[in-house]
């Protein structure tokens, strides 16, 4: 299989991570490089395998409902490129 | 399932269209911190006063999930008669978005927590049942605010993080009346259960509106359309007319309907492809690694099962058995929790006719008129309890409870108290009331001559001069019974 | 005046126990030396001054209870540390100061650790040789030009060439035991949910795991002990009795059964490789260890069910920088130009590489022909290391398929920057713990090491291994301080 340019423009709009042409075109040879290598998997029979998604052999452990955090927006708002009093500012989101 | 009578069809030139909707309500779990981080729920606060680091995804920050948002969750399930899935997944859905800080949503995907399940809708012809597909849990997302800056967006993550039920329906409802009683009826559920309180204005109930048409008779589905985020019955209802219509007239000129998510315009009334956004989606599902799979066990279940109360289908049922109430009358009394609270309250040591006919009548009358829930009602279960006895037992005529219970409303005041203090207590004295009508009698020879004569439509007269000299106080039954035998 | 130069952590802490010495001499000390070594790249944010200020706090009223007492450490720059700059070495994050401190750090200080500096290391740890810092690269001690290896390589470096006595990385397919193998140094990799992810800038949730790395393994059995914790802010965190390593320390392995599995002898293996293999085997062998033949039939399935399962989890890790709530933004026409331009230039190529990766293996109609196909790898992989297990306490392996390579070399060759990691991946596939120490020496000179693989949560049994090995290994790092000349 290959990847082409058209995938490698699809896959930087969708990570929203812009790309001019050059190099998306050296990504799109290391993604190939990559993806042969890759490859490799599909001669394992996998069909009868569970998928593992945790390695952690536990079930998740749950929170009591209690408040313990909040009231500190400056905190929140401190390291922000771009923020008033009050809020995150973000330029004209159009809908 | 019976048939519904009042059909919901499109008609175009002869040919009648059947609209097909199904509905994902988001519901906001009723709890005092978010799903996943510590940070406190309350609607209204001051812009991201609500928010921590986790909420805000700040580098390193991981989800811990709230044990009390899952018990919500399994008891609405519970409520919706659904199977509870003991093993459930969280996802992550990737989108970009300002309000979204991680850059994506934690959801639940192919394992949620709550499987099929059902709600029964009280239709004019008899009962509806409507398919629940599943309940997941899920993050809300913050808000962008739009018009507060001609070039900024402005974010406020107050509302990220908080717990969402998202309630899917298969694609069952018909009309606009089966979705308006279908979210009340779900509304109703989950209030009485305590999971969510239900405030559409606050968004704490909202819905994704699918809807598709199809010939009448057609067999299979037609291509649907998704309309994002409605937070109103009636904008629901708009909506889905509007859509139902548009979908109608693009098939009648030989168009094919897309499938795609839509907004509704509120102020155009209209839906609206929001196609161009949806080009960049692909949620890239996968399970969310910093979060294990979800089990629960029996005893977990079990345990929030004995704590379901009674739910608006069973207590109907109990108050049609016991009390031999009407259907529409137990509907109107189980609808909402607070109302058959109050009912049962009042019940107690009353009448249940009279009690019925007062709180449906008088009572709703009054919260109506102050636009308030039966919750803050200014007249108690108890004090009302009262009145109906004074009622019931010929103290007081039905006219004068109606002037006392006026009175009553102004600071709950026990009613025996006013007919005191306003000496309204009915005259039920028969050698009192033969004073007052010797009186009428002997003050109106003349007409008491006429009515002799064959005039006998002056005995209302009569009663009425009695009632007015006793100041409306004479109990008229009595009153009709000596006079009878006076002008005899 | 003690010769500092010469003494492990535990040494230190000894010292400053015994008040031979105090937490201001020996801070000052590492301090000096970090100032003299600029060369190596290592630090990319200093907290000298403050630094020597909390040792003298410390000298004046010293607790000797604690485990670490006034020692300084500096840290991988993946630890978020209260009020001091954490960049996980990437530009997006280059002004990025945070207002809460990691789990595993608050361990450290909570120990009576200082905060000498955050470290150097490959873009939020994407890497095998510390050349994707936005910061620079990073030089290992042992010769001019050499890669330290990565993603811990900042870490790695500064403890080789003694600008901190010990020091902590993470490790996420190799990322603390390759850079340790490169300079001749011990990292332990722990089991996954033996130390707490809250606070360290995630690359892969499912793979990545705090760890130590230190002079030697006694030193690492005594800072392990400290990082590892059960955390109820980490889901993922595992909660059982954590024993007391370096008390517990033992170099007598006698009847203990060693795996060697041949998957690992791998095509066009350098002798030298094979060599250090076979005298780790002959070690074990005279310490009176059983060796066993096994087999981990799925070994050359990791590497590439690693960079699918790796790279989708970063791809929705890093999507949270996106320029509105910290970090770098490059300003655009509106929403969606802004965070393009932000990440675009906000992250160096490797990061976005693998970003691309890990979305295109997620995206609709890819997700079971690589994510899903991968998890079942993973599923078989752990069972191998689980089969294994029936028959032996650990495994013995080589911790790289070659010693360091130059600045440059491999840049341009992603696959064979990848490749590195071929040992060490399994293990963090598997969740399993895996030490790596200094086995010995090839004809450049450069330091190898051996790795030794143990079953979920038995880090004391693989750090009685690597104490027994190292004692009879007996390896020196023969530096002559190029770096300050
Ligand atoms: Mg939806
Ligand atoms: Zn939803």
């Amino acid at each position: 299989m290959s990847i082409d340019l058209k995938t490698v423009k699809h896959i930087s709009k969708l990570s929203r991570i812009s790309l001019d042409d050059k190099k998306a075109e050296k990504l799109a040879s290391d993604l190939n490089a990559i993806f042969s290598f890759i490859e490799k998997l599909n001669k394992l029979d996998t069909s009868k395998t569970e998928p593992l998604t945790s390695i952690a052999e536990t079930t998740l452990k749950l929170r009591k409902d209690e408040i313990k955090s909040g009231n500190i927006r400056e905190e929140v708002l401190k390291n922000s490129p771009n923020k008033n009093k009050d809020f995150f500012v973000v330029p004209k989101v159009v809908e | 399932m019976k048939k519904n009578q009042s059909e919901y069809l499109i008609k175009r030139n002869d040919t009648e269209y059947e609209v097909v909707i199904g509905l994902e309500v988001h519901a906001q779990v009723l709890s005092k911190s978010k799903l996943f981080s510590s940070s406190p729920t309350k609607f209204g606060a001051e812009p991201n006063s609500q928010v921590s680091l986790v909420d805000a995804a700040f580098p390193g920050m991981l989800p811990v999930i709230n044990e009390f948002c899952i018990k919500q969750a399994v008891k609405t399930g519970i409520g919706l008669k659904a199977k509870i899935n003991k093993r459930s997944i969280f996802d992550r859905k990737n989108y970009f978005y300002a309000d979204l800080p991680q850059g994506y949503q934690i959801s639940q995907y192919k394992n949620p927590i709550i499987g099929e399940g059902e709600v029964i809708l009280d239709m004019p012809n008899g009962e509806k049942v409507v398919g629940i597909e599943r309940l997941h849990l899920e993050q809300d997302a913050g808000k962008s605010i739009h018009d507060m800056d001609p070039q900024n967006t402005f974010v406020d993550l107050n509302r990220s993080g908080v717990a969402l039920m998202e309630i899917v329906s298969k694609p069952d409802l018909r009309s606009l009346d089966e979705v308006n009683l279908y979210i009340k009826k779900l509304r109703s559920i989950m209030r009485y259960i305590g999971t969510c309180d239900g405030n559409m204005q606050e968004g704490s109930l909202r819905a994704d509106v699918n809807v598709s048409v199809r010939k009448k008779g057609q067999k299979n589905y037609g291509t649907r359309c998704e309309i994002k985020n409605v937070n109103s019955i009636k904008f629901m209802q708009m909506a889905i007319d509007y859509e139902a219509n548009r979908q109608v007239d693009v098939i009648e000129e030989g168009g094919v309907v897309d499938q795609e998510t839509r907004l509704f315009d509120t102020k155009k009334n209209e839906t609206r492809s929001m196609r161009s956004k949806e080009d960049a989606h692909d949620y890239r599902y996968f399970p969310d690694p910093d979060l294990l799979p979800l089990e629960l066990t029996d005893e977990f279940i079990n345990d929030l099962k004995k704590n379901i109360p009674e739910l608006p289908d069973e207590k109907k049922k109990r108050f049609i058995e016991k009390f031999k109430l009407s259907s529409y009358e137990a509907n109107i009394l189980v609808s909402d929790i607070e109302t058959s609270k109050y009912f049962e309250e009042v019940i107690k040591k009353s009448d249940v006719k009279i009690s019925t006919n007062w709180i449906t009548g008088e009572l709703f009358a009054l919260l109506n008129e102050k636009n308030l829930e039966i919750i803050d009602s200014p007249i108690s279960a108890k004090n009302l309890s009262k009145l109906i006895n004074l009622i019931k037992d010929g103290t007081i005529s039905g006219k004068i409870a109606k002037t006392v219970f006026e009175m009553m409303a102004d600071g709950d005041i026990d009613p025996q108290k006013i007919i005191e203090d306003k000496g309204l207590k009915q005259q039920s004295d028969p050698k009192e009331l033969e004073k007052l009508i010797n009186k009428v009698v002997n003050e109106n020879q003349e007409k008491v001559k006429e009515y002799k004569s064959g005039k006998e439509k002056l005995f209302g007269f009569f009663v009425g001069q009695v009632m007015k000299v006793s100041g409306g106080k004479a109990n008229p039954q009595l009153v009709n019974e000596i006079l009878k035998k006076k002008l005899k | 005046m003690i010769e500092i130069q010469n003494l492990t952590l535990v040494d230190l802490v000894n010292k400053i126990k015994k008040k031979d010495i105090s937490s201001k001499e020996i801070t000052k000390y590492f301090v000096e030396r970090s100032k003299k070594s600029k060369k190596l790249n290592t630090y990319i944010t200093e907290n000298f001054e403050n630094a020597i200020k909390k040792a003298e706090e410390f000298d004046k009223k010293p607790d000797f209870k604690c485990k670490l007492p006034g020692i300084p450490l500096a840290v991988k720059d993946l630890f978020c540390t209260k009020n001091l700059r954490t960049t996980a070495g990437s530009k997006i994050l280059q002004n990025f100061v945070p207002t809460y401190e990691s789990t595993i750090t608050e361990n450290l200080w909570k120990s009576g650790a200082i905060l000498l500096g955050k470290l150097n290391c490959d873009e939020f740890a994407m890497g095998s040789s510390n050349e994707t810092s936005f910061f620079g690269d990073v030089q290992n001690p042992i010769s001019e030009n050499l890669v330290p290896g990565g993603s811990s390589g900042g870490s790695a470096s500064a403890l080789a060439a003694n600008l901190t006595p010990a020091t902590i990385g993470t490790d996420t397919g190799g990322s603390i035991r390759q850079p340790a193998s490169f300079t001749g140094t011990v990292g332990l990799k722990p089991t996954y949910g033996s130390c707490s992810r809250y606070g360290i800038v995630a690359f892969a949730s499912s793979l990545d795991q705090a760890g130590p790395m230190t002079k030697d393994v006694k030193d690492c059995s005594l800072l392990f002990e400290v990082m590892s914790s059960y955390d109820n802010k980490d889901s993922t965190s595992i909660e059982f009795k954590r024993g007391n390593y370096l008390k517990e320390l033992t170099d007598s392995i006698k009847g203990k059964k060693i795996g060697i599995p041949k998957e690992y002898r791998i095509e066009k293996m350098p002798k030298e490789i094979e060599d250090l293999w076979q005298k780790g085997i002959d070690i074990i062998k005279d310490s009176g260890g059983k060796i066993v033949d096994v087999s981990l039939p799925h070994t050359n399935y990791a590497l590439p069910a690693y960079y699918i399962v790796a790279p989708a989890e970063a791809s929705s890790n890093l999507a949270r920088y996106d320029g509105v709530k910290y970090g770098f933004r490059s300003e655009g026409n509106n929403l969606i130009d802004m965070y393009e331009k932000t990440r675009s230039k906000g992250f160096g190529d490797e990061v976005k590489r693998r970003i691309m990766i890990g979305t295109y293996v997620l995206s609709s109609g890819y997700y079971d022909a690589y994510y899903l196909k991968a998890q079942k790898v993973r599923r078989l992989i752990k069972n191998d290391f689980d089969e294994v297990y029936k028959k032996v306490d650990a495994i013995l392996t080589p911790s790289t398929p070659s010693s360091a390579f130059k600045i440059g070399e491999k840049t341009d060759d992603p696959v064979s920057m990848y490749l590195n990691d071929i040992f060490t991946v399994p293990v963090n596939l598997a969740g399993l713990p895996a030490i790596s120490i200094p086995a010995g020496i090839d004809k450049k000179g450069y330091p190898l090491g051996l790795q030794i693989i143990g079953k979920a949560f038995d880090e004391q049994n693989i750090l009685n291994i690597a104490f027994s090995m190292e004692k009879q290994i007996n390896f020196k790092n023969n530096l002559n301080d190029w770096w300050t000349k």
